[in-house]
Parts: structure tokens; sequence; C-alpha cells
């Protein structure tokens, strides 16, 4: 049997929440934990996290301080931003909920108590010495779902579109994550040499790549070495271009796909292209990374989720690049 | 005894459980054994695993609340069993069988000759009013000719402790996925009770289900789906479960497209693919904006075109609720003995129709001592409690009986039975009704037992689960063992 569209793309959206949900987490510890070990001139700001995520706009309408304590319940708990820790959770629940009769029981219920135990520690989320476990308690959470979800569920096509979601997630965030730690990290007029290992360590920290990185990279932590280990290297799974191959060998398992195969290849070759990328500002590059990116979500769409459409999907709240 | 039986108080209708002395009927004793066995503090574990259990289970009853879109609210679940004896149980089996018989008799005559009509049984005016019958159905032939294969029957016990029919449901009937996870929540709470008796199973539920909807399909292995209104309806968590333990696929109405072959087909993945019987559970008015509500965005343009060609078999079929009316109830007797020649095995609840003048005048007269109850409403609403409302209410409700008698009846006051539910860490008695499942295709099936609803609020006997009622497991048990 076929799967249905409309499943399909709740798949891929229950599992791009998940991930988001999760990489939330894990930059939050990492630029907290970063904070503690700099120079007040020197810390990345607490609002730069707000650029990463893209939302210093929806911020700035709720909140009038980027602190400490504003920008991190923003992004954990705060139900009026899309993409909050919480609202992620949410709506990958609500995602799982419209699928439920394809999730096994287990998964199901991990990703429910997941967001109910969220929403029950909020308190905690609030409080600096709490925080962290909070946060923890969530990775954990998710990648209990995801080692569910690869470990228990038949690696049929709903799990591809798992898959598809999860990494498209991971190297959208990765892109963000390097885009605008690069900018912090070459402030204009403020010298930052003595500090920026600490500050690269803490990025490669934020996608718990730290580890993998020494074991692969016998280099010290540096700015062209991190960006080379998180872009293009080929067995580490958050680097972009493995996110890029998984997704490939993801849609092989799946009917169709040329259109979508054609721009994860060009995706890929640019990742690869390491002269484009020293010829080209840092900045530009993953700009045009990230519309690659974007191709590749609207190519998706295009050959699996809107099949002969007849009228507009009526509001499907849990759709969309939050 | 820490179930504290001793300040239970002397039923004052018919108890489940209880006799009037006050001691454990002889199908209870060795639950309550078992339970005085408990201290406090077990009773109060085994019921927090329970709940545990169910909100794990993500067992929502999800209640429409417009300003909040919708909340998720744990289905209330109460862990003392209620017991139904076999040999009885077999007797209501009888009876639910021979009325899902004559009702679908009926309809099929009604939307062809009207044979009931013209005999005189049944009045012509009753069917120009009626709300749900569907004029779009006349001529029809559905495959096997059954019209409501799912029926949902609300049975309750009164003082006189025989069970009686409050209504047939016939439309879209839900609750019968919470009869089945209830059982599982026993199961894990409270398995030794499962030694000691011998308990009919109910979850091969599923598999009938599958068998009566695959038996509609002219091809041997059909693709059968559920239609969903979606994640926001009050029933969805029993759509999606039903799907998945059915093997059938989930669908929404845009996932749905009806080809210029007239034929039903699925959007995949893969492109389209052909769709056999779809169990909807969307009322026939939003079924198909070209046939009925130009509006729905729930439906499946086409679907009615689909069906009538005879490409699609569609359970319920459209139009069945034209038996489900509150007023058709009251003829059921006559139609059981007009198409099987056959005295009810069930009583109905004795009736009043308004729309006899007598009756009516007898109705108006009464209206404290009366429940009324509007056609087609269902889940308790519109109706009229006469012994309880104020007396305003009971004027405006008259002046509405006035302006439309066709629409109402009314029965006097049952004495709901009750049932030993945990309240705080007592047992007190909370009245319950009864609703098995009829599934009619090739072959008729009844559910073993099937849903307990308990009002829990004291001396409540509302026990729809959007106003505040709750669930028990119901044990069919050979009362031999016991």
């Amino acid at each position: 049997m076929a799967m249905l569209s409309r499943v399909a793309e709740s798949l891929y959206w229950m599992s791009r929440y998940l991930e988001r949900a999760e990489n939330t987490a894990r930059m939050i510890n990492a630029n907290a934990n970063v904070m503690l070990d700099l120079p007040r001139e020197i810390r990345p700001s607490w609002d730069s996290l707000l650029t990463i995520t893209g939302s210093e706009e929806t911020f700035a309408t709720l909140y009038s301080t980027p602190g400490e304590s504003q920008v991190s319940r923003f992004l954990i708990t705060e139900a009026r931003n899309p993409g909050s820790i919480v609202s992620s959770l949410r709506a990958a629940r609500e995602n799982a909920r419209s699928i439920r009769d394809i999730l096994q029981r287990e998964g199901w219920e991990h990703i429910n108590a997941l967001y109910l135990e969220a929403m029950a520690r909020i308190p905690d989320s609030e409080s600096p010495k709490r925080r962290f476990a909070y946060l923890d308690d969530i990775i954990v959470g998710v990648q209990t779902i995801a080692g569910l979800i690869a470990g228990t569920m038949s690696h049929d096509e709903a799990y591809e579109f798992v898959r598809l979601g999860c990494n498209l997630e991971r190297a959208d965030m990765t892109t963000r994550i390097l885009d605008v730690r690069w900018v912090d990290l070459s402030p204009e007029g403020k010298d930052v040499t003595p500090f920026e290992n600490l500050l690269w360590m803490s990025v490669l920290k934020s996608m718990t790549a730290y580890h993998m990185y020494r074991r692969h990279c016998q280099t010290a932590v540096g700015r062209d070495s991190v960006v080379k280990f998180l872009l293009e290297d080929t067995l580490f799974p958050r680097s972009c271009h493995f996110c890029l191959r998984d997704m490939l060998d993801a849609l092989d398992r799946l009917p169709q796909g040329s259109c979508v195969r054609e721009k994860l290849v060009e995706a890929i070759d640019r990742v690869q292209d390491e002269e484009s990328r020293r010829r080209t500002e840092l900045h530009r590059f993953i700009d045009d990374l990230q519309i690659k990116l974007g191709e590749i979500h609207d190519a998706l769409s295009g050959c699996y989720f809107d099949v002969e459409k007849s009228s507009p999907r009526q509001n499907r709240p849990h759709c969309g690049n939050g | 005894m820490s179930l504290a039986l001793q300040d239970y108080p002397n039923p004052e209708c018919f108890d489940e459980l209880i006799d009037e002395h006050g001691m454990p009927r002889r199908i209870a004793r060795a639950l309550f054994d078992h339970l005085d066995g408990f201290s406090e503090t077990d009773l109060q574990e085994r019921k927090a695993a329970a709940e545990a259990e169910i909100l794990s289970m993500g067992i929502t009853f999800t209640v429409y609340c417009e300003n909040e879109g919708s909340i998720d609210r744990a289905w209330p679940f109460d862990i003392i069993p209620r017991l139904i004896r076999t040999e009885e149980w077999r007797s209501v089996e009888r009876g639910l069988k021979q009325r899902t018989r004559a009702l679908n008799l009926f309809i099929d005559d009604i939307y062809h000759a009207q044979h009931i009509v013209r005999d005189g049984v049944f009045p012509r005016d009753l069917l120009a009013d009626s709300r749900n019958f569907r004029p779009e159905c006349m001529g029809i032939d559905p495959p096997l000719g059954v019209w409501a294969h799912i029926c949902g029957t609300d049975l309750v016990k009164d003082k006189d402790g025989r069970f009686y029919v409050l209504e047939d449901n016939l439309r879209v009937p839900s609750g019968v996925s919470y009869m089945l996870e209830n059982r599982l929540v026993m199961k894990r709470v409270l398995p030794e009770l499962f030694e000691s008796y011998a308990i009919a199973p109910v979850d091969d539920y599923p598999a009938q289900l599958r068998q009566c909807l695959a038996s509609l399909a002219p091809v041997s292995n059909p693709q059968i789906v559920v239609l969903t209104p979606g994640i926001y309806n009050a029933a969805y968590f029993e759509h999606a479960y039903l799907a998945q333990q059915m093997g059938a696929e989930l669908v929404e109405g845009n996932d749905l497209v009806v080809g210029r072959d007239d034929c039903v087909y699925m959007r995949t993945i893969e492109g389209l693919h052909k769709v056999d019987v779809v169990y909807r559970r969307i009322d026939d008015l939003f079924l198909d904006p070209e046939a009925f509500n130009p509006a729905s965005v729930l439906g499946v343009p086409g679907l009615m075109r689909a069906w009538k060609k005879g490409k699609v078999a569609l359970a319920n079929a459209p139009g069945a609720g034209v038996a489900d009316d509150k007023v058709v109830y009251t003829y059921v007797p006559d139609i059981i003995r007009y198409y099987l020649n056959e005295d009810p095995i069930l009583p109905n609840v004795p009736s009043y129709r308004c729309v006899d003048p007598e009756a009516c005048r007898y109705v108006l007269d009464h209206l404290d001592r009366l429940v009324v109850k509007p056609a087609n409403e269902s889940g308790g609403y519109g109706m009229l409690i006469g012994p309880t409302a104020s007396p305003e209410e009971r004027a405006e409700f008259a002046e509405r009986i006035r302006r439309d008698p066709r629409n109402y009846m009314a029965q006097p006051m049952l004495t709901l039975s009750t049932a030993p539910t945990l309240v705080d860490h007592r047992a007190e008695p909370r009245h319950l009704d009864l609703r098995p499942f009829v599934l009619s295709g090739r072959d008729t099936y009844v559910t073993n037992g099937g849903l307990t609803r308990v009002a829990l609020k004291k001396g409540s006997t509302v026990v729809n689960s959007s106003q505040g009622g709750g669930s028990k497991d119901t044990w069919i048990i050979d009362g031999k063992g016991a």
C-alpha cells in the first residue's frame, strides 16, 4: 500500500519539529556554558540565539530586552514563539497525533509524554540552576524517540520521511549556527584571538561535535577546520554533508523523487566545493546553501505532499517552517 | 474492609453489584473479596496506575472549546468493573441482533417501496418531517441491503433490573475504542482478577469490524479507509485507533478524490490509489459538498455519486440515520413485529410521542415527571429532565413542544441502575448505562459487553463524556465459575 501524501508530510514535520526542539536545547546549553568561560566584553550575546533561530522580529513584539532570562524563556517555553522548544514539541505531538495509526504505540506515547513533561516542568526551565537539566532531559527525550523509531519501526517509507525531515532540519540548523557564530567571532575592532578556540569549541559543543572533531581532525580547534568539519565531514552525523547524503540514501528507497534528487545533488556539490567557499565570504556561501535547502524542501512538497491536490489544503496549522 | 462497603448506602435503585441487603451479589463476591484485601494505599496506587496508564496512552477526549482550540482531557476511568452474567448477556445479544436486523429492513424499505407506510404501521408525515431522512438515497441498493453496519445501542437498567433500550445510534456511533482501551488498562492494573474470573474477551472487535467492512466490497482484498473529520474531532482518537487496529488507512476528506470514472481514490506518494470501502466517521451532511452542505470542507466532492453508482461502499450508508430519530425509536417494537413477525426481545423504555395529541397533552401536564428528548439530537443535548428542571425551564420547553410536537418524545424518569464506583477512597453508587456495538455485514456480531458509561457526579444520570461522564470496564462473566 502506498503511503498517503498527508501522512508522509506529517511524519516529515513531526521529525523536523523534534529535531528542532533538540537542536534548540543543545544550542542554549552550549551558549550558557561558554558564557561562564569568557570575559564579559567578548561573550556572545544571548540575542545571537535569536539571530540563529531567525526569530528576532517575533521576539521584539513580545519582549523589550534580550537578556538571558527573556531569551531563554522565549526560546524554551514561549507559546507565542512558534519555534520555541515547547511549541516545537507541541507541533511534533500534533503531527504525531494525526498519524497515530502509522507510528507504533510507544513512539506516540513517548512523544506525548515528552511534551507533557516539558509543560509540567516549565518552572525548572526558568531557574538558571535547573535549566541545564531541563534541557538535557529534552535532548535525551528526543534521542530516545529517535532511537525508538530507528530501532523498532520498520524501515519502510514512513521511516524514510522521518529521516528526510530530521536531516533537513539538522543541516539547516548547522548552517544557521555557523553563519551567526562566524559573525560573532569576527567582531570588528575586538580582539578575540585569545578566546577564539574556546568559542569555536562551543560551536562544536552546541552540535555535540566536539569529541568527534577531536577524534577525526588532528588539528587545533580553529575556525577553518571547524567550518570544514561541520560542512564537509562525511562521517559526523550532524555535518551538512552527512545529512544531505543520508537524505539521498532515504530518497533511494522512495518512489519517484527525481526532482528532489537533483536539488540534493546540487546542495552536496555546493557543500563540498571548498574552492568556492574560500573565495566567497562565508555568510554569502551559507546563504546560498540555505536557499538550496529551501529548494529541497519545496521539491519534496511538490513531489510527495501535494499530489493531485484539488484545492489548497485547509488550515493545517502544523505545517510550515516556524 | 478497605472499600468500606458497610458505608455503601442501601440501593434505592437496582445496583449491578450490591444486593438489597447491602451485600455483594453472587457474581461480585470474588471481586469484593479481592478488593477487600487492599489497603487504602493499595487502592490509591491502583487508581493512580490506571490514571497514569491512560495519560501515557494518550487516551484523551477532546472537548471543543471555541477560544482555546481543543483541550485534551483524560477520559475518567473507574477501576471497579461492571459485571454481567453470560446467560443474561446472551439474551441481550439476541435482542440486539433482532433489533438491528429489523432496523436495517426498515431503512431499506423506507428508501424503496415504503411498504410499512402503505400498510399504515408507520405514519407518512413522520418521514416528511424527519431531519435524517435523505431523499437523495431513494432507490439506492447498498451492498447486501444493509444500511446501518455499525450500530451503538444504549441500554439502561431500571429498578426492576431489566435492560431497556434507551436509543439506537445508527449514524456514527463512537466509544468502542474506550471499551477496548478500558480492558487493556484493567489487564495492566488488576491482572490478578483475571485469574478469578472467566471474562469474555473484547479485543476481536477490530478484526470483526474489518471483516464486516470487507464483506461490503466485491473484491477479495479490498482497500478499506476510515474517513475522519481530523484531529480536532472529539472522537479522533477512536478513528485513528480503529484504523490502526484494522490495518486500514486513516484518511481525511482531502486525502480522497473522486475520479472521472466515479471511483474513489486516495492521494499517495505514488499517485492515486483506488478505495473500495469507506468507514466514514463524518455526518451525512458533511460527507459530500456536491450533494449536501456545499460549505463542508471535511468531505469529498463526488462521494455520493460514487456510492450511488456502486463504485464504493459507505459504512454507515448515508440516510441510515432516518431510523435513529428519537421519535422513530418509539415505533421500533412495531417495526420488529412488522418485518420479522417476532416479539421484541429487548423492550423499549415506554415513550410518549408528542405528535399524538393525547400523548402530547399528557406530556405537557406531567413535565415535572418526564424526560423530554428532541428527535434528532445526540449526546444529551437539548433534553429536558423534568424533575430537576426549574419551572421556567419547563415552561420554556412546553412552548417548544407546542411549536414542534413532531420533534419531541417523552419518557418517564427512569431510575438508572448504579454500581460501586471509587470516589476518593470509598465505593459510592453511581448511575450508569451500557453501549454495546452491533456489526451488520454478511454476518452479525455483538460485542461482549460494550462501553459502560458512569455519571461521576453524585446523583447525576448524565453519562455523556462531553458532560462529565466516565467509564468502567464491562465484564461478561461465566456465572458458574464465579
